[in-house]
């Protein structure tokens, strides 16, 4: 076999890309539908939409089995817990989309129990505009989160160390 | 049973109750301290079977109230297909009633939800706990001086960040 032959069959790239467009070819979604927008999630995933296309279909109702939960609607006081534990209970890595206004800011719902952006208590990678958003904006998110996984991930997670040190730079409580 | 019928029975048991209509809706207001009575005597002799619900009004700032709060129980006799509406008032410091689950274990989950909303204590309650707000909420967020946005429960949660989960 000659050494000319080897560059057909042989190509060169850095660890980390490789990793990275493994992961994001392979988003295992944890759909947290709490409201409408999991309607618009189901839609998403259903054939018309058909976000398999973009290599995330694989919903799973196990948190260990997932590695990016969609937030897909109202988050109230008594659920945060539980959804923070389900964020623990993901494994690493682990990314996080929030679908529409009430996940991203709490919406319209300025009330006594609704938390005021999910962004508030759990990293947040994308967010998605909307009430509810289309289909369609929901896969232009995994697009862009897959965009920035090829971009910024690392084999061992170091992206995620830099963003934990933005995070606690934002003022994060409501103004008394 | 027409309801004159049981409106005159009610009168004769009970003394003078301030009964009004709207529409055809008939409303009966008696003493918090006889709510039990008037529907055991409802229930047992004019078959009003049925408790649809139990909730509440508050009353503070409200023009020409007397009364804090008051009391709404709706009940319905399946079998005359009627409808009665009873109302009760009570106070602060320390609004209590007695609690009708002897008479319509139905009632159990309705207390406890005026309960959680209202701070309204059910005497006799079996079980008077929250039952839509968390166990650890302290105030009552339906009363109209609980402010809309709350008192800072909706921010008192441990933020999670990338490096701690």
């Amino acid at each position: 076999m000659a050494v000319a032959d080897l560059m057909d069959q042989v190509a060169t790239t850095r660890l980390d890309e490789l990793v990275s467009w493994c992961r994001k070819s392979s988003l295992w979604p944890m759909p947290f539908a709490t409201a409408c927008c999991g309607i618009e999630l189901m839609a998403a995933g259903a054939s018309r939409h058909d976000i398999a296309r973009f290599g995330a279909e694989v919903f799973r109702f196990s948190p260990r089995q997932c590695d990016l939960m969609i937030v897909a609607g109202r988050v109230v006081m008594k659920m945060l817990p539980v959804l923070q534990r389900i964020w623990q209970q993901m494994p690493e890595p682990k990314w996080c989309i929030s679908m529409g206004a009430c996940a991203s800011s709490g919406g319209v719902f300025d009330t006594y129990c609704v938390v005021q952006g999910i962004d508030r208590f759990i990293p947040v990678d994308m967010y998605v505009p909307g009430c509810p958003p289309r289909p369609e904006q929901l896969i232009q998110a995994v697009v862009d989160l897959q965009e920035k996984i090829q971009r910024e991930g690392t084999m061992f997670g170091k992206e995620f160390y830099i963003a934990s040190r933005q995070q606690t730079k934002r003022a994060l409580q409501e103004p008394k | 049973m027409p309801i004159a019928e049981t409106f005159a029975a009610l009168r004769a048991v009970f003394g003078d109750l301030p009964t009004s209509e709207f529409r055809g809706a008939t409303r009966v207001v008696v003493p918090a301290e006889r709510i039990y009575e008037v529907l055991e005597f409802l229930k047992g002799k004019h078959g009003f079977d049925l408790l649809v619900d139990i909730t509440c009004v508050d009353y503070l700032n409200y023009p020409g109230a007397k009364d804090r709060f008051g009391l709404v129980y709706l009940l319905a006799d399946t079998d005359a297909n009627q409808r009665l509406t009873i109302r009760t008032f009570v106070n602060e410091p320390e609004p209590v009633v007695r609690s009708v689950v002897g008479l319509w274990d139905g009632a159990n989950w309705l207390e406890r939800e005026v309960w959680d909303m209202f701070g309204i204590r059910f005497a006799g309650h079996p079980d008077l706990r929250r039952i839509l707000l968390p166990d650890e909420f302290t105030a009552f967020p339906l009363r109209k001086d609980y402010p809309l946005q709350g008192l800072g429960e909706r921010h008192n949660f441990p933020v999670l960040t990338r490096g701690k989960s």
